[in-house]
């Protein structure tokens, strides 16, 4: 089990290190369940990126990516106590975001 | 949805409500998935939907990434452009059955990097195309695969 989505973000020299780890099983629709059925087809497809409630980053990924997918991206201008927020959105209409504070 | 009932139940304020998407805010969620792009089978097709087609090769166009993957389903890889104002950086996977895995859109408060990890089904070509200023510059590199990425 992943566990819940987390974000860290740390600054040097001005420029953010976004880390995030999201929990979801990126199915594809090409896996055969244990019943030998085609697991559905179930994946995150929009990510954003915010800084201090301003979208950075949106990201728009396939089923290709990784389960529980891992990312980092670089935010410049950030400083210490600015607040990083990241949500995802999947095929089903399902969302989760996290927000972090920037160390 | 819990997740929502959960912060309604703690109290969560406005703000709360407005971090899960639940609010318009001044710029909506981006729901908008390119089906074309992502649908294509072959590369050709995904960069003409992203009318990357006459895309030039560029060294500023970076990708950092294991020569050899072990776990086809966890490839880690790092792509970044030195292009000015690079806006956007798109992934493709040559030998997936679906080559266009990712695309990035970065304003300019963002670096054009993005670390990201991916399935590859069999030893392919990893093509990375970012666009600046209406243009686009790719760089591409071999990654093959020890034990496939895609299925069971």
């Amino acid at each position: 089990m992943a566990g819940a989505m987390k974000a860290r973000a740390t600054v040097k020299d001005g420029i953010a290190d976004v880390r995030v780890v999201m929990n979801h099983p990126m199915e594809t629709g090409l896996r055969k369940g244990s019943d030998g059925k085609f697991v559905p087809q179930h994946f995150i497809q929009n990510i954003t990126v915010k800084l201090n409630g301003r979208t950075v980053v949106e990201g728009q990924i396939s089923q290709a990516v990784s389960r529980n997918p891992v990312f980092s991206f670089r935010i410049k201008g950030a400083k210490s106590g600015d607040k990083v927020q990241i949500s995802w959105l999947d095929n089903k209409g399902e969302t989760n975001n996290t927000e972090a504070a920037v160390a | 949805m819990n997740e929502i009932r959960r912060m309604v139940l703690r109290g969560a304020g406005a703000a709360a409500m407005l971090a899960a998407g639940l609010v318009a805010t001044g710029r909506a969620f981006a729901a908008t998935w390119n089906k074309d792009a992502f649908g294509a089978k072959n590369s050709h097709d995904a960069l003409a939907s992203l009318g990357a087609q006459n895309a030039v090769q560029s060294k500023d166009v970076i990708i950092e990434a294991p020569e050899i993957a072990e776990n086809g389903a966890v490839v880690p890889i790092e792509v970044s452009s030195q292009v000015p104002g690079t806006r956007s950086i798109s992934v493709l996977i040559e030998k997936n059955p679906f080559p266009l895995t990712a695309k990035f859109d970065f304003t300019p408060e963002a670096v054009p990097f993005l670390k990201i990890n991916v399935k590859i089904s069999e030893s392919s070509l990893v093509r990375v195309v970012a666009e600046a200023g209406g243009k686009h510059f790719a760089a591409s590199r071999e990654i093959k695969v020890t034990i496939g990425g895609c299925g069971g």
